[in-house]
């Protein structure tokens, strides 16, 4: 594409490509204190779990390990607003489509791979009586 | 073998003398012919002094038309390694009754079923959708090329080295014997311990990389390169299906690279990932292979329902039925297409909850593209049809594939599937909508968009020669194994017992001829086509009075496509203009910047063969050599920031005013 | 009917053609986040294979014992604190400070470089324990997942190295900040992923 300059005519296109720089290269704006605050959130996010793990604080393990889950999805959060800048409006909201449908399928994926492999486990997988009490998943 | 040296074993690897296979006549005789055509071929180019031209030409172009014509070209000579497997299986399994046990050994047959399924999906099919996509897509938005002009020189180069390494083992070692998707056991190393599994895996991986490399830049090319005012419901048909295909690409293929890389530790590493002991689990490979799977077919339909959305469009006369309801249709499969996979494998064990899930989604996925079918239909209803060739293969489409739809649904019914699985019936399914759908589709596309590559039309004669030899050898081929398959015949069978079964097979021997000679048709129409280019020329660039933007360029096009970049306002772009009396520009010719060809991704493919061939062969050296210069020349590359030419306005003036003087002479011609 | 610059002509077709060119999108950005989603992708068909084989332990050792949570917490410090600081890089490239760019980028090499190396000991203490990849379907899965993280930091110092070269040589320019942006999406993704690795390998796998 050449580089020409642009021109004041008007014409029948996206206005917001007629803005100043280039949207494409455009970065969103970060700051330090951005940045710090992600890396407190993230350190304490990241403390939490260990500590419950360490320590055995809480005595159901299912708990535990809902909670360690949920802390860590809080965390992938707080790295993908503080240090990755996600938002709406990035690429012309590209970026958050291109991730809601990873998501979406990612969940797809991994839920349903444990839901069938669980019921093939149940069905189809030959134990000897040692590990008859051992699930390999649930 | 065991005395050789370790100098030897470490420079060779595993790789010996034995690893010819002199003592199976198929194989030296096919051996003598490819070498024989070979010579003969690299003999003519060499002759006709022509290696500077393919080289700058050709195979370091970074130019979407032309890398778009190199997949299809490599579409088409893979197909004819892939019907000759085809063949061999049809005469084997037609004689192969009680004392007569053919002329393949199940070895043999074994390696000759995966070899034909893998190549025909990953060498033959994908390569033409990429190949159609590449070729039209950028054009119809607009665009002077895709995103990422060199990773797309690169990703057709890789899926060439993933095929010769494929091609490699017909005469260094053995295939696979897996089935095209390498289920284990088998595939592990217990009961594949030579070449043919690891050859299987690393031509897919090279090949998977290409692939995946290719869909992230058609999804950044069409989201970001769009000409002004071509919103997204407003781009051609076709693009709307390449972007959910590849969206579905970039989804999907990831999957496919790591279950083949948990394979390939269990063979290299010893991990027990899908063994039969320490804990693995083959099911599990079963699942996640099915995950790409399942998405992979509809990677490959859904670019050929919008070849036909083009096609029935234009030998219509009318816009498409329905383009609202197309379009959410195409990405409600693209969606669903990710809810069905268990359908492939009801009778592995996951019990009646699993198996009614997947099967209702698998009914459900069937509603869209009824939807589109019907859209076809009402497409043409009160059009004024031209029964070109490109409309002919729609045609046959849609009555071919929507019978394959069917027996696809009977098959989601999971109580019918526990019979109908791995039989027949089964084969001559996938067979019915892949030929239906997207070798058909494959053909309309290369016959509606060869003039706009080329300048003249292919031959139209041997077109319809071609189509009904592929139309009816594709029935008297596979009807019989519908019957077969509901007897309870299974697949992949080199030699059988009840003799009443035979003429079922002998009938489907001679479909499977009638199909090699509308192969023989193909090619005769491209030599014909060549020959009589002068009486086949498209003058205009618009032969078939086309709707979208590719055809307002010449045929074929300058190598920037537009010199202004169109203004859209319409669907069917190219229609409205025509309709509201466009007038070409004709001065204020701006100089362009193309990106530059390249060796790179040549090179590059280059190293990744050899890493592949030294993995295959445990030649380590290799192999790591290979990908230490693999990571170098990328290092290297990036280190070139010079990636353009300059076409001056000059030059652009004169290529524009010749086509406009054309265009005149065309209008007030004879 | 194409209209020169600063005149609207009336004219019974509309413009068809830009008479300047659109301004050039780069879909560098947007083509190198479509690559990260693929290799969410990838990283869920390993994590799916965690949590199917994760408790095989084929009567070899468990989650429990091999994993090492003090030295865990370690490498998820240096890991967190190289994400920091790249982010603290590319505050400097948007100020246009070159050096302090490269120094920042070089201390979140080496942090980087520290965490990679902290595993590959954590590797070869386990193989050498007979706690190897090939001991059992759990840690088989347990080395490829955690490994192909490692290999992906790897490359990330690989390519963290090549473009404090380039930029050391040709400074900041378009095309480089663009690649570091690019390469700091990658870290800090990497970073994204490793918290899905300890959180549900490491510490819900020696709760299992």
């Amino acid at each position: 594409m050449s580089r020409s300059s642009r021109s004041a005519e008007p014409r029948a296109m996206d206005p917001r490509q007629a803005h100043g720089h280039d949207r494409g290269d455009r970065v969103p704006h970060a700051s330090l204190k951005g940045y710090l605050t992600g890396f407190v959130l993230a350190a304490i996010l990241t403390a939490i779990p260990f500590w419950l793990v360490m320590d055995h604080v809480v005595h159901d393990k299912d708990v535990t390990i809902l909670i360690i889950l949920a802390l860590g999805a809080a965390q992938i959060v707080v790295h993908m607003v503080f240090f990755l800048h996600m938002n709406t409006t990035s690429e012309n909201g590209w970026n958050m489509l291109a991730l809601i449908f990873t998501l979406v399928l990612v969940v797809i994926v991994l839920g349903a791979s444990i839901w069938v492999m669980y019921n093939e486990n149940a069905n189809m997988m030959p134990m000897s009586p040692q590990y008859a009490h051992r699930k390999t998943s649930w | 073998m065991h005395d050789r040296s370790a100098l030897l074993h470490f420079i060779l690897g595993r790789l010996s003398w034995s690893a010819i296979p002199y003592d199976n006549p198929i194989l030296v005789w096919t051996f003598v012919a490819v070498s024989a055509s070979g010579i003969a071929l690299l003999g003519a180019v060499t002759y006709a002094g022509k290696w500077g031209y393919l080289w700058r030409e050709w195979f370091t172009s970074i130019d979407h038309k032309k890398i778009g014509i190199m997949y299809v070209a490599f579409a088409i000579v893979m197909l004819l390694r892939g019907i000759a497997d085809a063949v061999m299986m049809r005469m084997q399994q037609a004689i192969a009754f009680g004392a007569n046990m053919g002329f393949l050994p199940p070895h043999h047959y074994d390696q000759i079923f995966t070899a034909h399924g893998a190549i025909m999906i990953f060498f033959v099919a994908m390569p033409f959708i990429v190949g159609l996509m590449n070729f039209a897509m950028p054009m119809q938005i607009g665009a002077r090329d895709v995103a990422f002009p060199f990773l797309n020189n690169f990703s057709f180069w890789m899926t060439v080295a993933g095929a010769m390494l494929f091609m490699v083992s017909l005469f260094l070692g053995d295939f696979a014997r897996t089935g095209w998707l390498g289920y284990p056991p088998v595939s592990e190393l217990a009961q594949s311990p030579g070449v043919g599994v690891d050859y299987y895996i690393w031509g897919l991986q090279i090949a998977g990389v290409g692939t995946l490399l290719s869909g992230i830049n058609m999804v950044v090319t069409i989201l970001k390169m769009r000409a002004p005012g071509m919103t997204l419901m407003k781009m051609p048909i076709f693009t709307w299906t390449a972007l959910c295909t590849n969206a579905l690409i970039v989804a999907a293929f990831p999957v496919l690279t790591a279950s083949l890389a948990l394979l390939s530790l269990d063979r290299y590493v010893g991990t027990h990932f899908f063994t039969s002991d320490l804990g693995g689990n083959i099911m599990m490979y079963i699942n996640l292979i099915w995950i790409w799977g399942h998405p992979e077919v509809y990677i490959l339909i859904l670019p050929m329902f919008g070849v036909y959305s083009e096609v029935i469009a234009t030998f219509s006369g009318k816009r498409l039925f329905g383009y609202s309801s197309m379009v959410y249709a195409t990405v409600a499969i693209m969606i669903l297409s990710y809810l069905v996979w268990l359908h492939h494998f009801f009778t592995m064990g996951s019990g009646a909850d699993v198996n009614s899930f997947f099967a209702l989604t698998t009914m459900m996925i069937s509603i869209p593209t009824g939807v589109k079918i019907f859209n076809w239909l009402f497409t043409m209803y009160r059009g004024r049809i031209r029964f070109d060739v490109p409309m002919l293969w729609a045609l046959g489409f849609l009555f071919t594939f929507t019978i394959g739809g069917m027996t696809g649904v009977m098959l989601s019914v999971a109580p019918a599937d526990f019979l109908l699985h791995n039989s027949l019936f089964l084969v001559a399914h996938f067979h019915n909508v892949i030929i239906g759908g997207v070798v058909f589709g494959a053909f309309a596309g290369v016959n509606y968009w060869f003039p706009k590559a080329f300048g003249f039309r292919l031959d139209p004669f041997w077109g319809k020669v071609c189509f009904w030899f592929w139309l009816v050898g594709f029935w008297i081929a596979f009807a019989p194994l519908y019957v077969l398959g509901l007897m309870g015949v299974t697949r992949r069978l080199s030699h059988f017992t009840d003799p009443s079964l035979q003429i079922w097979f002998q009938i489907a021997a001679f479909g499977a001829l009638l199909i090699f000679l509308g192969i023989v048709a193909l090619l005769i129409q491209i030599v014909v086509s060549i020959r009589n280019r002068d009486s086949l020329r498209d003058p205009t660039g618009d032969i078939w009075d086309g709707r979208t933007l590719e055809w307002a360029t010449s045929s074929p096009p300058p190598a920037y496509n537009f010199a202004f970049t169109p203004i859209v306002y319409e669907r069917d772009a190219w229609t409205d203009m025509k309709q509201r009396g466009h007038e070409r520009p004709t001065e204020g010719f701006k100089p362009i910047d193309m990106p530059r060809n390249t060796g790179a991704g040549v090179i590059l493919a280059g190293f990744a063969f050899a890493c592949g061939f030294g993995l295959v062969w445990h030649i380590w050296w290799l192999a790591a050599g290979a990908f230490a210069s693999l990571v170098g020349v990328v290092i290297g590359h990036s280190c070139n920031y010079q990636r353009e030419y300059h076409i001056p306005a000059a030059e652009v003036s004169r290529t524009e005013l010749a086509y406009g003087r054309q265009l005149a002479q065309q209008a007030s011609g004879p | 009917m194409n209209t020169t610059a600063g005149e609207t002509v009336k004219s019974a077709a509309p413009a068809f053609y830009c008479t300047e060119e659109p301004h050039p999108q780069n879909g560098a950005l947007l083509g190198f986040w479509i690559y990260l989603m693929s290799d969410c992708f990838i990283f869920a068909a390993l994590f799916a294979c965690n949590a199917v084989l994760g408790g095989s332990y084929a009567a070899g050792p468990s989650a429990k014992d091999v994993v090492d949570l003090p030295g865990l917490a370690i490498n998820t410090a240096l890991l967190l604190l190289s994400s920091v600081t790249f982010g603290v890089a590319m505050l400097a490239m948007a100020k246009d400070r070159g050096r302090a760019t490269l120094a920042w980028l070089a201390v979140a090499g080496v942090l980087a470089a520290g965490f990679v190396g902290l595993e590959i000991r954590e590797f070869i203490h386990m193989v050498a324990e007979g706690a190897g990849p090939d001991r059992s379907a759990f840690l088989s899965s347990f080395f490829t997942l955690v490994g192909t993280h490692g290999l992906h930091v790897t490359f990330g110092i690989i390519w963290l190295i090549t473009l404090m070269v380039q930029v050391g040589k040709y400074g900041l320019t378009a095309d480089n900040r663009r690649r570091l942006n690019c390469l700091g999406m990658f870290w800090h993704f990497l970073d994204l992923i490793w918290v899905g690795v300890f959180s549900f390998v490491y510490l819900v796998g020696v709760l299992r």
